[in-house]
């Protein structure tokens, strides 16, 4: 970046064939990522994904190695961290302890021998409503304002691409809506590229315009906020972004445009289009809000998939919503968000039901069957407490 | 606590977080009587000293108790140079302490971290010289910079020496020696905080455009200030108050006198004790104001 200058507008982002690996493990596996000027970028994914090492590899803190970055169409990729058009919001926040709230602004803007470096972070501070403790130490702030310091000091310097790594972690729900907000509108208001990492699927979703979900070193799906939510390719996107009903079975037929799989003796409808795989075993799956709970076999109709009877579980009220689980025998548990339409559930536990959706609600995810997640067709609560172990020792051995 | 929760029902008053607590004076009462026996009754006495008067006709070495101030003119008038020529060294070898200590602190705080096995040895490595003698390995130094010596030989032979010169006895030498025997006082308080410097900031240094040696010098440098201070005084205050190595049986000679070796020739040798006692009081009191100076202006005061 030139000397004495701030980038004019933000900058391109492209990731070529980037491969990480540390001493004993893989930490990114051939990613290729592409994030347009001007965008927010959210990259989203589990602890342990990748996630930090990719920003930091585009900060330049770690080398790739192999593979390229370019920022603006300029391969950086050799380029020392301190030359790149890039700033950072960092998890720690890493205020420096021995300067004032006004010099940690304005330390950018000095190495780079901006004029008048206090003005333009007093400028920095009122735009995140500081500016009147600009004389204060960091650690005589709240984690919040602190926060907000670190952002003002990476926006300061207006970067060409602005990377944010779970900036809002330590923050209470209250302050992270507020700052989500206040995020949104610097981005817009100063059109730089932000590239987002965060493992809160509803951060991603609320702030990005573009969401890449990223599982074991790579990207699993990414697109648009909406796209990725109605229409997850994996059972991991399916189940980290919200939750899914996802069940297993043989396509048996197809007509037109749609495919017939039967599950558990059920024939379930997906559109051919909304469906990854249209042949063998498939995983196919419906989000819980798009379910309807019915108290009576509902009447065949087309285009409406049915499944039941079943037995009603578990009710539980959380306010805009009562979720249900209902155990349908061969197919276990199915999960169903009902919105609070009357005062409190409709339906108690122990109640016969039968779920209903729109066919076109349907999805069918890409993974082979013998990695999908099948649900195990004795669903008494010993058999639950089992595989949810087996799921919580996996995910620690993975940790 | 007990008592107080069977105390009187009057309303609960917030306690006061400064309570009186005779434990506190228990504990403490050993400290203070040492100080009191120990520093404070001989530093009255140093000073009664300082200010006495030979008895008239008297031995050599006996005095009478008086206020005679002039003692003090007396041996600033006489021994002004070895004052400073003391402190003078003594900030010589401050800084080469420093300089040499910090990128060895750096290495074992800093980039050492991922193998504990060698910071440990180096740190060994450190403080090993403690295991044999001051005096034995002073006296080692004087022998190997003897003029007979290759060392000297090859300098005298590059002329970096002239022919009749020597190594021992000079300014160089005794600087050389308070160096060498202070660096571990420099290493271990820099280690301490380097070992706890957050490399964190350094990133975020290099994050706003600030090249490695700009990262250096706004960041590492000030966030390690307490090391540097309590490194260098520990090194200062000792080192202007050293007279082994500047005596002439080590490191030093005539030409090389600091302020500690007339206090020993006045004192042991010439048995002038007022003179001693003085030049110990001037000593003292100057330490303390340069140090007092120092530890403001360099403002780690918020930072300890």
């Amino acid at each position: 970046m030139a000397e004495g200058a701030f980038a004019e507008a933000g900058a391109d982002l492209e990731l070529v064939g980037i491969h990480k690996r540390f001493p004993g493990f893989t930490a990114i596996e051939d990613l290729d990522l592409r994030i347009p000027a001007g965008s927010f970028f959210a990259l989203l994914g589990p602890s342990g994904c990748g996630k930090t090492t990719t920003l930091r590899l585009v900060a330049g803190l770690e080398q790739p190695t192999s593979g390229r970055i370019l920022i603006g169409g300029k391969d950086v990729t050799d380029v020392k961290s301190f030359k790149r058009p890039v700033n950072t919001v960092f998890q720690s926040y890493a205020l420096f302890p021995h300067m004032t709230v006004l010099e940690n602004v304005a330390f950018g803007l000095r190495r780079r021998g901006i004029p008048d470096p206090l003005g333009k972070a007093h400028e920095a501070l009122r735009l995140v409503e500081l500016d009147h403790l600009s004389a204060r130490r960091p650690a005589q702030l709240s984690g919040g304002q602190q926060q907000r310091v670190a952002l003002a000091r990476a926006v300061v310097n207006r970067p060409a691409l602005l990377l944010l790594d779970e900036p809002l972690g330590a923050l209470d729900l209250k302050l992270r809506r507020q700052m989500q907000l206040e995020l949104k509108s610097i981005q817009t208001d100063v059109g730089l590229t932000f590239l987002h990492v965060t493992h809160d699927p509803e951060e991603a979703l609320t702030m990005a315009d573009t969401v890449a979900v990223m599982n074991k070193g790579k990207i699993e799906q990414m697109g648009a906020p909406e796209e990725l939510y109605e229409l997850p390719k994996t059972a991991f996107v399916a189940n980290f972004l919200g939750q899914s009903n996802l069940f297993t079975g043989p396509v048996v037929s197809s007509k037109g445009d749609s495919i017939i799989v039967d599950i558990a003796g059920v024939k379930v409808e997906v559109p051919s289009a909304r469906a990854q795989r249209h042949t063998d075993e498939v995983t196919i799956g419906v989000r819980p809000e798009k379910l309807m709970l019915h108290t009576e076999a509902p009447r065949k109709a087309a285009g409406v998939n049915v499944l039941g009877p079943g037995r009603v579980t578990d009710v539980s009220f959380s306010g805009v919503s009562t979720q249900y689980q209902i155990a349908i025998p061969g197919l276990g548990l199915v999960t169903v968000f009902a919105q609070n339409m009357v005062f409190g559930p409709v339906v108690n536990v122990g109640a016969e039901a039968w779920v209903a959706w729109t066919v076109d609600h349907g999805f069918g995810l890409a993974d082979e069957p013998e990695h999908a997640p099948k649900f195990a067709a004795d669903t008494d609560t010993a058999t639950i407490a089992l595989q949810t172990r087996h799921e919580l020792l996996a995910e620690i051995e993975e940790a | 606590m007990a008592f107080a929760a069977f105390g009187s029902s009057a309303a609960p008053v917030e306690q006061a977080p400064r309570r009186r607590s005779w434990v506190a004076v228990i504990l403490l009462l050993p400290g203070l009587a040492y100080l009191a026996l120990f520093f404070l009754t001989p530093f009255i006495s140093l000073i009664l000293t300082s200010l006495q008067t030979p008895v008239e006709f008297g031995d050599v070495g006996q005095f009478q108790q008086a206020f005679k101030i002039e003692n003090y003119a007396q041996v600033v008038g006489e021994y002004w140079p070895h004052f400073l020529r003391a402190f003078g060294y003594a900030l010589a070898a401050t800084f080469f302490a420093l300089v040499i200590s910090y990128p060895l602190a750096y290495f074992i705080g800093v980039k050492a971290r991922r193998w504990p096995l060698l910071q440990a040895l180096m740190l060994t490595l450190v403080i090993a010289p403690f295991f044999i003698s001051f005096l034995l390995r002073t006296l080692a130094w004087k022998s190997l910079m003897a003029d007979e010596t290759p060392l000297v030989q090859g300098l005298k032979a590059l002329s970096i020496i002239p022919s009749d010169g020597h190594l021992t006895g000079t300014a160089f030498s005794v600087i050389f020696g308070l160096t060498y025997n202070f660096i571990p006082f420099m290493t271990l308080p820099l280690y301490t905080t380097l070992e706890r410097l957050d490399t964190r900031y350094l990133e975020a240094g290099s994050d706003l455009y600030a090249a490695p040696a700009t990262t250096f010098w706004k960041v590492t440098v000030p966030l390690s200030m307490p090391g540097i201070v309590s490194g260098t005084l520990l090194t200062f205050i000792p080192a202007s108050g050293d007279y082994i190595n500047a005596s002439a049986s080590f490191l030093g000679s005539a030409q090389t006198q600091m302020v500690g070796n007339v206090i020993e020739t006045n004192f042991l040798g010439l048995l002038n004790y007022p003179a001693a006692a003085a030049l110990s009081v001037i000593l003292m009191a100057v330490i303390l104001l340069i140090v007092g100076i120092y530890v403001r202006r360099s403002g780690t005061e918020d930072l300890l």
